[in-house]
């Protein structure tokens, strides 16, 4: 349930959008400025700046190759961008590392499944709340005393993420042996477990039929709902991104052509354009 | 039938997590352990436990040894024979220069030799991947041996580098029979592979297996990569190390650095294919598959032989066991290639439903 300063709102009819946008929207936690890259003579990005609020559902939309990837990759250290800066959570960073981005709690999904494919879905989960554990080399190799007690108490974590995301029944199934729509549904259960603060999801729901992405739209309001997690998307469904999040940020070559909530981005010229192609 | 684990109700995590879950399974270990302690160390010939046994049991020490680095953490390595060799040097030299240490504590300083070895050897790893980091491995395969032959000092100025272990005291007990000999492998062997388990079941197993299959996915989850792939080295070296040590001091007695090449290198490497990669039980089935194997066929033909009453010219036995030899590893990595490990396994889910189709 909701805990913020506000009270919770009274529960809408489906239809007038799937939450009220006056929920618990807090201050900015996450500042992209003006932000380049480039990759030889390609520029990748191009100037970019925008920001997160906490606890919103911010999307990054745009055609194919306009660089939505590889903004995700900029904010959590994959990529040094060559210029710019990001701030999350009051601190500066001209480049981020994956490891500090990571401690900072910040986590994300891939677009093409990046998951432990030898491995089972209680592992991979399990994985994901590496930052979580402590015990040394020795307790591990004897498992004994810190070791054990670790793996017990962050199993029952884990277990609670399992519960959450309805994947009880595989739990022990190597992943790579999953269908594709469970496979996403297990990433994202992986990011989670490090109960992230700011949560980048690469096209969740890529490749899904109708149902699948119903369960998937769920699961993403449900974790911003319940864990108060900042949520930044890329998707290419565009019902999805005009119901479920608050703002969107279009991208185009590189650029930023369009920022603001759904509806403003839906009437944006410059928006329209990119999408439909205009005359010459 | 028998391998069923109906009503088996797990009701806590701890349950769950346990070495063995399934009943039978426990059974199954215990067994095993009783006749490997009890039985035969009673009833085996000396010619079986010091031609056959230890070396197996050895051999699956290293091969568990480069299963950690290669079958879990993904990096491919020929130095085994030479982080072997570290050990067996290392623990030889703790014994002779520092007085009264006690030979286990070598056995352990060798493999920490061998660990440090390793971590320095591993830093090309942080840069390049699968056979461009073998053949930087090899660099380690070449250098060390030719070390311990050239600087003489690690042999005791001994002819071309030969090395001859003292004898085993553990608190004035000597391990001086084949059975007394036997029983230290055994229990230095079943403790390490307890302690192998232990650490692919716990957090830096999951993260071996992470980095090896994807690293990006690994490296945004906060495990530092770097950290992890040395840590697989060192725990890799060590046991290749201890592996080492008792190579010398439990089953030859007497060794040379030239004996620690690359044709040992390769034959853990084909004990860990063999085995299955990434299996603690594989690692066992691999060495057994590859040295108790040949002894085995060559026993059989050459009785075969006898028993039809063909007259075969000499050495048609021995050429004939390569052959089948040869003939059965391409068989079994067709049937599956990856390892014996899975074979069981697959055995085991086919075994939960037996005798009923269903």
């Amino acid at each position: 349930m909701t805990s913020g300063p506000h009270p919770s709102p009274p529960p809408s009819v489906m239809g007038e959008g799937v939450h009220s946008p006056a929920r618990r929207i807090g201050d900015t936690m996450l500042s992209v400025d003006n932000i380049s890259l480039a990759f030889g003579g390609v520029k990748a990005l191009t100037d970019i700046s925008f920001d997160v609020r906490e606890h919103e559902i911010r999307a990054i939309i745009g055609p194919n190759g306009a660089g939505k990837s590889s903004m995700l990759n900029c904010i959590n250290g994959v990529y040094t961008p060559q210029q710019g800066r990001i701030r999350f959570d009051g601190q500066t960073f001209t480049s981020m590392d994956p490891h500090k981005a990571a401690t900072m709690g910040i986590a994300r999904t891939f677009q093409n499944i990046a998951l432990f494919k030898g491995m089972s879905v209680l592992d991979n989960l399990m994985t994901g709340r590496n930052l979580k554990m402590r015990a040394n080399l020795l307790a591990q190799a004897f498992y004994v005393g810190p070791n054990r007690r670790e793996e017990l108490e962050q199993r029952e974590k884990v277990e609670q993420i399992i519960d959450f995301l309805q994947i009880e029944s595989v739990r022990k199934v190597p992943v790579g042996r999953l269908p594709y729509g469970v496979q996403k549904r297990v990433e994202l259960g992986r990011a989670l477990a490090a109960e992230p603060r700011l949560l980048l999801l690469d096209e969740p729901m890529a490749g899904m039929n109708i149902e699948e992405k119903q369960d998937m739209c769920r699961f993403v309001l449900d974790v911003n709902d319940e864990f108060g997690t900042t949520i930044v998307l890329i998707e290419h469904d565009m019902g999805v991104v005009m119901d479920i999040s608050d703002r969107v940020v279009v991208l185009d070559y590189g650029k930023k052509i369009g920022d603001g909530t759904p509806d403003e981005v839906r009437s944006n010229q410059a928006v329209i354009d990119a999408y439909l192609g205009v005359a010459h | 039938m028998l391998y069923r684990e109906s009503g088996q109700f797990k009701t806590t995590y701890a349950a769950d997590q346990q070495l063995f879950p399934i009943r039978q399974d426990r059974y199954a270990i215990g067994l095993l352990l009783a006749v490997a302690f009890v039985v035969i160390p009673l009833f085996a010939s000396s010619y079986w436990l010091t031609a056959l046994l230890i070396p197996f049991l050895v051999f699956a020490l290293a091969t568990l040894g480069l299963n950690i680095l290669t079958g879990y953490a993904g990096q491919l390595s020929l130095g085994t024979a030479a982080f072997m060799a570290v050990g067996a040097v290392a623990a030889y030299n703790f014994q002779l220069r520092i007085p009264g240490m006690p030979i286990l504590v070598s056995f352990i300083l060798g493999g920490l030799t061998a660990a440090l070895i390793g971590i320095a050897f591993g830093l090309p790893s942080l840069r390049i991947k699968g056979f461009y980091l073998a053949v930087a491995t090899l660099a380690a395969q070449f250098f060390i041996p030719w070390l311990l032959v050239k600087v003489s000092w690690f042999s005791n100025n001994s002819a071309s580098g030969v090395i001859t272990a003292q004898p085993i005291e553990i608190l004035g007990f000597a391990f001086d029979s084949p059975p007394r000999k036997y029983l230290l492998v055994l229990t230095i062997v079943a403790l390490m592979a307890l302690a192998a388990k232990n650490m692919v079941r716990s957090s830096i197993g999951r993260a071996w297996m992470a980095v090896r299959d994807m690293d990006v996915a690994a490296e945004v989850i906060g495990i530092r990569i770097m950290r992890t792939k040395l840590i697989a080295f060192a725990v890799s070296s060590f046991y290749c190390g201890v592996a080492g040590a008792l190579y010398a001091f439990a089953y030859l007695g007497s060794v040379e650095p030239d004996g620690f090449n690359l044709d040992l290198s390769f034959r853990i490497l084909f004990m860990v294919i063999i085995g299955g990669a990434g299996s603690i039980l594989g690692s066992f089935l691999g060495a057994a598959f590859i040295t108790l194997l040949p002894i085995f066929l060559d026993v059989l033909l050459t009785e075969g032989a006898a028993a039809l009453n063909l007259n075969l010219p000499s050495g048609m036995t021995s050429m004939a066991q390569l052959v089948v030899f040869g003939a059965l590893i391409i068989f079994f990595l067709i049937v599956e290639p990856h390892g014996l490990a899975r074979l069981w396994q697959i055995l085991k889910e086919k075994l939960r439903l037996w005798p009923f189709p269903h």
